[in-house]
């Protein structure tokens, strides 16, 4: 079980609570997380352990309280963790849902830290629509997604869009629930990861 | 237990044929009256069983005859290879044509035998080996095609291979039309998508994911697995390519961040690429030539929804092909223009799920062709008769083949999930 594989199981609905929780509980897995793998296969479905605390961001206005740049294992993960957080769409949209641009936002303070990082910013679709229109649909949230983090001052060239389509569905089931966990950006770090400043 | 129905409607059908067949003199085949198809039967030779059952069956599949199946001992019915026919007996099976199977070195002769007039029509021989193993199956289907080709004057589709998406392992198949043998023909652990023929059967083209840059278009040749990138197409994502009927133009749809737009490229050359449409922020994709390589049909977002449009094969002159009304219409997705140029196969978003339609150029008509679980991504067969698609009517996604004219509709069963198939022009020897 790693980080990236369970965080998608917070449902939507909860998360403005689990922002209440952000600080205490980047805390939590940062303490209680040994080197978790990261850059999962996204083919990877979850077992059914219960859903664990997940790390969220912290709103904009409360950037990181951590100030020792490039420090233990446990926080260069959790920086990861942010980078690679997914966020979701709504049925046959790519706009960024205002609920995940603080999580987007996070990542633009990391990425403003770290100007070695680069991202690929994966688009996906659940299986509604046709195979092709679905490649083309996570192209258009890919790139959507990589407009905000452009508005938020990252530099294009630090950003490349892939779009899986339906390739690659987080959850198979036919389900609303399942689809709603599929309609994702997902982030890679392919630079730059191996030493990670917090914001400050 | 339908044997007796069969033969009821054999000899109901061959009685009413043979007054039609008489007047006849002009054309190659007979013509027969809409809806009635002619009898044949394929007689028995020693050492051709397997061949004689891939021909029966390839004719039942043409949806073109009612194919006798003889009683047991039927070879008595008509000693074969000899060129001697038993007419009499024969017209009483109700069939009015019989093929005779005659085995030589390395060839089997296949010949058309009139049953009403008694005379032999026509025959080829084809190279062929008798055990219609491996790739002589092929040579096999061809002489059904040549049959229903003497009998009818229309082409066949036996002779030909479908190419999709395996879902459980990503890779791209070729499976030949009647189910048999299906082959993977990407790489392993390639993520690929939208297979696609090349017009001669030699080479077929697809999408790689994520391997060799974002979503490169590879052309594969089928005889040595060769496996060139298309320049150009390392760029962004390229996704749904289709040849032009002379195999020189590819056209192809290239995703990047101001949207989908479709571009054309000289295969021959692997030069000279054109951006036809312009649409920023519209998604344009799926694009396939009309049979004469002066038209595309595309999907297109441009008004909102995804929809079917039409332009000129230089990117001029776009507009809506398929009408629709918006807020109401499902989606429509996939189209393929038929070989005769009559008209264009898609799917469509119908209460929720999609369903084969087909829209005729003349009339401007919008019919659908299925109704039960989800239907999609059509393309036709040489005979612009049957359409191939994806169904999971039977619970999970699998190959279907469609006859236009009837409705019947008869499943190609391959391991695992099928996606997105494309059928084959009709395969010459050696592809």
């Amino acid at each position: 079980m790693t980080l990236n594989s369970y965080r998608w199981r917070i449902p939507v609905t909860q998360r403005p609570f689990f922002a209440l929780l952000a600080a205490s509980s980047l805390l939590i897995t940062a303490c209680g997380k040994k080197k978790p793998e990261v850059g999962v296969n996204p083919n990877d479905t979850p077992t059914s352990q219960p859903p664990a605390p997940s790390p969220t961001p912290p709103p904009p206005s409360n950037p990181g309280n951590r100030t020792d740049p490039g420090a233990s294992d446990a926080e260069r993960t959790a920086l990861l963790a942010d980078l690679e957080m997914l966020i979701h769409f709504e049925y046959d949209q790519d706009a960024v849902r205002p609920a995940d641009q603080a999580i987007l936002d996070r990542k633009a303070a990391i990425l403003a830290a770290n100007p070695a990082v680069k991202l690929t910013i994966e688009g996906h679709a659940d299986e509604r629509g046709s195979d092709e229109y679905n490649l083309v649909l996570g192209n258009k949230r890919a790139s959507a997604t990589k407009r905000y983090l452009e508005s938020k001052g990252i530099d294009s060239g630090r950003l490349q869009v892939i779009s899986y389509g339906e390739e690659r569905p987080l959850d198979p089931a036919e389900t609303e629930d399942a689809f709603a966990k599929n309609r994702r950006a997902a982030f890679k770090v392919t630079a730059g990861g191996d030493k990670l400043a917090a914001p400050r | 237990m339908n044997r007796i129905a069969r033969l009821t409607t054999v000899l109901l059908v061959g009685a009413s044929l043979g007054r039609l067949a008489a007047q006849d003199t002009v054309r190659v085949g007979i013509t027969y009256p809409t809806g009635v198809r002619p009898t044949v039967v394929v007689l028995p030779t020693a050492g051709l069983d397997s061949v004689r059952a891939i021909i029966a069956r390839d004719l039942e599949h043409s949806d073109r005859f009612e194919v006798v199946q003889l009683p047991p001992g039927g070879a008595n019915v008509g000693a074969s290879g000899a060129g001697t026919i038993n007419y009499p007996l024969l017209k009483t099976l109700g069939a009015n044509l019989a093929v005779e199977l005659v085995l030589g070195t390395g060839q089997v002769t296949a010949r058309l035998y009139d049953l009403i007039t008694q005379q032999r029509r026509d025959e080829i021989t084809v190279p062929a080996d008798p055990s219609g193993q491996g790739e002589s199956r092929m040579d096999i289907h061809r002489i059904s095609d040549e049959i229903v080709r003497l009998a009818t004057g229309l082409k066949g589709i036996a002779a030909t291979r479908i190419l999709y998406l395996n879902n459980n392992d990503k890779r791209v198949y070729r499976v030949d039309s009647d189910g048999y043998g299906p082959v993977a023909l990407s790489p392993q652990n390639v993520l690929a998508i939208s297979p696609a023929w090349m017009p001669d059967g030699a080479k077929v083209a697809y999408t790689q994911l994520g391997t060799g840059g974002p979503g490169p278009i590879v052309l594969q040749s089928l005889a040595t697995g060769t496996r060139v990138v298309v320049p150009t197409t390392t760029e962004g994502q390229n996704i749904t390519p289709a040849f032009s009927p002379d195999g020189r133009k590819m056209v192809f749809s290239r995703l990047t961040e101001q949207g989908a737009n479709l571009y054309s490229i000289n295969v021959a050359d692997l030069c000279c690429v054109e951006r036809l449409t312009a649409g920023r922020f519209a998604e344009n994709l799926s694009p396939a030539y009309s049979p004469d390589g002066r038209r595309i049909v595309f999907v297109s977002t441009r008004s909102g929804s995804p929809q079917i449009y039409v332009m000129s094969a230089d990117g001029t002159d776009q507009e809506l092909l398929v009408s629709f009304d918006f807020g109401s219409t499902g989606n429509s997705y996939a189209p393929e223009w038929s070989p005769d140029g009559a008209a264009i196969v898609f799917h469509r978003d119908i209460s929720g799920a999609p369903q084969i339609c087909t829209f005729d150029i003349a009339t401007r008509q919008v019919r659908v062709r299925t109704s039960g679980g989800r239907n999609e991504d059509p393309s036709w067969g040489p005979d612009g008769r049957h359409v191939v698609f994806v169904s999971n009517r039977t619970g999970r996604a699998q190959l279907h083949v469609l006859d236009t004219e009837t409705g019947t509709i008869r499943m190609i069963p391959t391991p695992g999930a099928a996606r997105l198939p494309s059928w084959s022009r009709p395969l010459v020897r050696g592809r």
